[in-house]
C-alpha cells in the first residue's frame, strides 16, 4: 500500500514537471518576452532601448534557453515562479490571494453538482412512470449542450436583475456564491447524471438484482441498498476528471459574475502575458489533477472490495 | 404422503406472451401442472421451450416485456396472479425461494456473502439483524461451506462458482420457503461440482420438506433428482408423469429424442473406434512407420502471480504432461476447471509457449519455427472454442466468418472462396443461404456449426475442440457430436476433445487423458479408462455423470 502511494507520488511529480516544462516551452516560443511586453505598454512614452536591454539582463532573458529553463526550474522547485509582471508581487502570492475564493466556489459547485446529478439519475432510472423517466433522461444532454456562460447569464438575468434575490457580482459572503456555484454545477451535474443513469440502467439488468428481488426485497431496498452503490463505481472513476473540469468552469463562472478567483486571474494573466502567473496556474491545475486522481484511486478499494491496490502496484 | 390434499402449487392454463417489436409472441401456451408438498418436480426442455418463463411467472419475475395473458397460479390456496406489488414482496423469498441459473453473476459484488444470506431473513423481519447474521453462518455451514464464520465475512469474488451457488442455496432456503424454484442451478458448473450442488439441494430440501421445482435441459439430471418429470416443448407440456414412467416408457416422440440425446442416459459411441492406425499393427508390417501427429513431451507451464502478502509467487498450470495425438483419432482431455486442460491445448496450438518441454507437430518442433513457416504450419491445426456467442464477430456475415481463414492465406479467387464457403455450409448441414446472415440471427447450435465450418476451411489435420459442446443444450449437443464424428471420417481429422463432461467424452473419443491440478493422472483407451478407471479422481468424474445414479425408490 505504501509502495503504491509512493509510486503514485512519483508519477505525480513527473506530471508536474512535464506540465511545467511544456508550458515553459510554449511560452518561450510565443513571440515577445515579458520585458518587451512591459516596454511596449505605452506608445507615447517609448522606453529607452538601453533600459529594455538592462531589464532583459536582469530577468535573465538574454541567456540561452537551457540556462533560462534550469534556473527557472530550480526556482520553481522552491515554489518561486518569479515576480508577477503586472505588479511585481511574487506570482505564487498573487495566486494564493485569490485561491480561497475559487476553492469556495469549486467546493460549493461540486457538492451541488453531485447532489443535482445524482438526484436526476435516480429519478431517471428508478421512477415507475415511463414519461418521468424519459423526461429526466433527456435533461443531462441538454445540460451538457448549453454553454456555461449562457447558463450564467440566464441565472444572472432572472435571479439577480428580475427577482433581485442574489447579488449580481462580487465576492461578498454566501449570497454571492449561490449563482456562480450553480452556474458551475449545472454542466458538471449533467455529466454525472448521464454517467450514473447509464450505469444504473445497466446495474438494474444484472442477475443479482433479480436475485435480490427474489428474496422479497422492496424496490427501495433494491434501488438504494444495492443498485446505487454498484452503479456509483464507474461514475467515481470520472470524478477526478470532473474536478479538473471545474477549473475550466471557474474561468467562465468567475468572469460572468466578476468574482475574484483563479479563473479570472487566469484570463487576465494570459491577456497581459503575465508569464510567471500563468506558469503558477498551470502547475497548480496539474497538481489538482494529480491529487484528485490519487484520492479517487485510494477511495476505490474502500468502495469496491474487488480492487486491491497492493496488487495494482505491480502493474 | 399428502397426495390427496390440495397441491402446494397449482398452475392452470398459464399463457405468457413476450411483446417483441409491438406484437405479442407466445412463449408459454396454456400450461397446467401441480407440485405437491415435499415433491420434487422437474420441468425438462430445450432453450426456448418456455420452461424458464413458466418458472419465472410463478414467482412473478418476468422481464418487462412479458405478460401473463391468461391462466392462474395458485400457491397454498392463494391466487398469485391477483397479488399487488407489495404482497409479492411478502411471498418472494419467504414462501417461494429461487436458486438462479448463473451463480457467478447472482450475488451483489459489493456485499459480504453473510449479509446477503442474512438479508433474506431481515427483509421479511423474521429475525433482527444480529441474529440473522448468526443464522446466515449456520445456513452457509449447512450448504457445505467450510469455515463459515470467516467465509461469511468475505465477498463474492473470493468464492468459486460452486461455492457461490452454495451461498445462493443458503439464501433461497433461509426463510424456510415451502417451494424452491431451481432454475438450471448447475448448468454453469462443472460436472463434479454439479453433483455436489444437486446433492446439497436434495439433502436440505428433503430435511425441511420443501417442494422443489427443478428447471433443467438435461433429462439425466431430472432422472436423478425428480419424483415427477414434465417435458416441455414450444411452450406446451408434451409429456408428464413419474420419473420412472417418463424415462422407462416415454409416450411422446420428443421425450424419446431427449432420452436418446442425454449422454448419461444412453451411453453409446457415435462411430467405430480407430484401429487402422494402431501403432502396434504398423510395427508388425515393418515398412510404414506411422508417427503420431502431435507429440508433447514433459510440458510445463508456470504463470507468475501478482505479489500478495504471503501468497504463492507462481502457479504451475501444467506440470510434466506428456501425450501424443495419433492420426485420425480423438483424444479426449478431461478434468475440472482449473485442471490445466485448456492451457495444454494452448501450448499444443502454440498460442502460448511452454516454460519447459516440447511440442512437435508432424515431426516439426513448434518452438523452432517462427514467422511465415509457423504461419503455414498453423493452417494444419485449428480450434473451435466453447462459446459460439463470443467466438464469432457479430459484425461479420456468416460467409465472411467462414471465408476469413481463406482470405488470410489468400486461398483461391473470391469466386472460388464463395463456392468453398457453400461447400462448407453444406458439410455442417446448414442451408447455403445462411451465408448472408449475421451471427445474432442464429441459434447457439447453428453458430457452433459455423465455428466448425471456419475451422475446417483450410482443411486442417488437427482440430482442437475446447469444450466445444459444453455451452449447448443436450439435444443440440448430440447433433453437433454426430456432425463432428461424421466430419472426422470424411476429412480424416484428428481431434483433441477437451471437456469436463465424461458422458460426452465416452460418445466420441478413442483415448482419454485425465488431468487434475496440472498433472496427467491417467491416459488410455476410452473403454479401459471409463470402465476400469485406475485413479480415484477418474472414478469421481464418472460417478458425477447425471443419469447414472440408481433410480431412487419413489415412496
Amino acid at each position: 500500500m505504501i509502495r503504491y502511494i509512493g509510486q503514485r507520488l512519483l508519477q505525480g511529480a513527473f506530471v508536474l514537471w512535464a506540465a511545467y516544462t511544456v508550458s515553459f516551452l510554449i511560452l518561450y516560443l510565443l513571440p515577445g518576452d515579458a520585458v518587451s511586453i512591459m516596454a511596449s505598454g505605452d506608445e507615447q512614452n517609448a522606453v529607452d532601448p538601453a533600459l529594455v536591454e538592462k531589464l532583459r539582463a536582469e530577468y535573465g532573458l538574454d541567456r540561452p534557453l537551457y540556462e533560462q529553463y534550469f534556473i527557472a526550474l530550480f526556482k520553481a522547485l522552491q515554489l518561486d515562479f518569479g515576480l508577477s509582471i503586472k505588479n511585481g508581487v511574487p506570482a505564487t502570492q498573487t495566486v494564493a490571494e485569490v485561491l480561497p475564493e475559487t476553492i469556495k466556489l469549486a467546493v460549493a459547485g461540486f457538492a451541488l453538482a453531485v447532489l443535482l446529478g445524482s438526484a436526476l439519475a435516480v429519478v431517471a432510472a428508478f421512477s415507475r412512470n415511463r414519461w418521468i423517466r424519459q423526461a429526466f433522461s433527456s435533461l443531462p444532454p441538454l445540460g451538457i449542450a448549453v454553454p456555461t456562460f449562457w447558463i450564467g447569464l440566464l441565472l444572472l438575468q432572472f435571479f439577480s436583475f428580475r427577482l433581485r434575490l442574489f447579488p449580481a457580482i462580487g465576492n461578498d459572503g454566501g449570497q454571492s456564491l449561490v449563482l456562480p456555484a450553480l452556474t458551475l454545477a449545472i454542466p458538471t451535474s449533467a455529466v454525472i447524471a448521464q454517467l450514473l443513469t447509464r450505469s444504473l440502467h445497466q446495474t438494474l439488468g444484472e442477475p443479482y438484482i433479480e436475485q435480490i428481488r427474489a428474496k422479497g426485497a422492496s424496490e427501495a431496498l433494491i434501488n438504494f441498498g444495492h443498485a446505487l452503490r454498484n452503479a456509483a463505481i464507474p461514475t467515481l472513476t470520472m470524478l477526478g476528471i470532473l474536478v479538473g473540469n471545474l477549473l475550466a468552469g471557474a474561468v467562465v463562472s468567475e468572469t460572468v459574475f466578476s468574482r475574484a478567483g483563479i479563473g479570472r486571474l487566469t484570463v487576465t494573466a494570459v491577456n497581459s502575458r503575465d508569464i510567471p502567473v500563468v506558469q503558477t496556474l498551470v502547475v497548480l491545475a496539474a497538481a489538482i489533477f494529480v491529487v484528485t486522481s490519487l484520492i479517487v484511486d485510494l477511495i476505490y478499494p474502500l468502495v469496491d472490495p474487488r480492487i486491491n491496490t497492493s496488487r495494482g502496484a505491480k502493474a | 404422503m399428502s397426495s390427496h390434499a390440495e397441491p402446494l402449487l397449482k398452475v392452470e392454463n398459464l399463457r405468457v406472451d413476450y411483446v417483441v417489436d409491438g406484437s405479442p409472441r407466445n412463449a408459454v401456451a396454456g400450461v397446467s401442472f401441480e407440485v405437491r408438498a415435499g415433491e420434487v418436480v422437474a420441468i425438462v426442455g430445450e432453450s426456448g421451450s418456455g420452461k424458464t418463463t413458466t418458472a419465472h411467472s410463478i414467482i412473478n419475475l418476468l422481464p418487462g416485456n412479458a405478460r401473463v395473458s391468461s391462466g392462474s397460479v395458485t400457491f397454498a390456496g392463494t391466487d398469485l396472479t391477483q397479488l399487488t406489488r407489495k404482497e409479492w414482496q411478502g411471498v418472494r423469498g419467504k414462501d417461494i425461494g429461487l436458486i438462479p441459473q448463473d451463480p457467478t453473476a447472482s450475488l451483489d459484488p459489493l456485499q459480504r456473502v453473510g449479509e446477503q444470506v442474512a438479508e433474506a431473513l431481515t427483509i421479511h423481519r423474521l429475525q433482527p439483524r444480529k441474529a440473522a447474521r448468526q443464522s446466515a453462518v449456520r445456513l452457509l455451514e449447512e450448504s457445505g461451506i467450510r469455515d463459515a464464520p470467516s467465509r461469511a465475512r468475505q465477498f463474492p469474488h473470493q468464492f468459486s462458482g460452486g461455492m457461490r451457488q452454495r451461498v445462493l442455496i443458503a439464501t433461497a432456503l433461509a426463510a424456510q420457503p415451502k417451494l424452491v424454484i431451481a432454475d438450471e442451478p448447475t448448468s454453469a458448473l462443472d460436472v463434479t461440482v454439479q453433483r455436489q450442488i444437486l446433492d446439497n439441494i436434495a439433502a436440505l430440501t428433503t430435511e425441511r420438506g420443501t417442494s422443489v421445482l427443478l428447471i433443467t435441459h438435461d433429462l439425466g439430471v431430472a432422472a436423478d433428482r425428480a419424483d415427477r418429470i414434465i417435458v416441455m416443448r414450444g411452450g406446451e407440456i408434451v409429456e408428464e408423469g413419474s420419473a420412472t414412467a417418463v424415462l422407462g416408457d416415454p409416450q411422446h416422440s420428443y421425450t424419446q429424442q431427449l432420452i436418446a440425446a442425454a449422454p448419461g442416459l444412453s451411453p453409446r459411441r457415435l462411430r467405430p473406434s480407430v484401429s487402422v492406425q494402431n501403432p502396434s499393427a504398423t510395427a508388425d508390417s515393418g515398412t510404414v512407420h506411422v508417427s503420431p501427429l502431435v507429440e508433447a513431451t514433459s510440458l510445463r507451464k508456470v504463470f507468475s502471480l501478482p505479489r500478495t502478502a504471503g501468497g504463492a509467487r507462481s502457479l504451475t498450470a501444467v506440470d510434466d504432461v506428456s501425450l501424443d495425438i495419433r492420426r485420425g483419432e480423438t483424444l479426449a482431455l478431461v478434468g475440472e476447471s482449473g485442471s490445466g486442460k485448456s492451457t495444454v491445448a494452448r501450448l499444443l496450438l502454440r498460442l502460448d509457449k511452454p516454460t519447459s518441454g516440447s511440442v512437435t507437430f508432424d515431426g516439426v518442433d513448434l518452438a523452432s519455427v517462427r514467422g511465415e513457416r509457423l504461419r503455414q504450419l498453423r493452417r494444419r491445426f485449428q480450434v473451435v472454442f466453447q462459446s459460439p456467442y463470443a467466438s464469432l464477430d457479430p459484425r461479420f456475415s456468416v460467409e465472411d466468418i467462414i471465408a476469413e481463414p481463406l482470405r488470410a492465406f489468400a486461398e483461391g479467387t473470391p469466386a472460388e472462396r464463395k463456392s468453398r464457403v457453400k461447400a462448407l455450409l453444406e458439410e455442417v448441414h446448414l442451408p447455403v443461404d445462411y451465408g448472408t446472415r449475421r451471427p445474432a440471427e442464429l441459434s447457439g447450435g447453428q453458430r457452433q456449426r459455423i465455428a466448425i465450418a471456419r475451422a475446417l476451411a483450410l482443411k486442417p489435420e488437427l482440430v482442437v475442440l475446447d469444450e466445444a459442446v459444453s455451452a449447448l443444450d443436450v439435444s443440440v449437443q448430440a447433433q453437433i457430436l454426430t456432425l463432428l464424428a461424421e466430419l472426422q471420417v470424411q476429412e480424416s481429422l484428428s481431434y483433441l476433445f477437451i471437456s469436463h463432461d465424461l458422458a460426452v467424452v465416452q460418445q466420441i473419443s478413442d483415448r482419454v487423458a485425465v488431468m487434475q491440478a496440472g498433472k496427467l493422472v491417467e491416459i488410455g483407451e476410452a473403454t479401459a479408462v471409463l470402465e476400469n478407471p485406475v485413479e480415484d479422481y477418474t472414478r469421481q468424474l464418472i460417478t458425477a455423470i447425471p443419469g447414472r445414479q440408481p433410480q431412487r425408490s419413489l415412496t
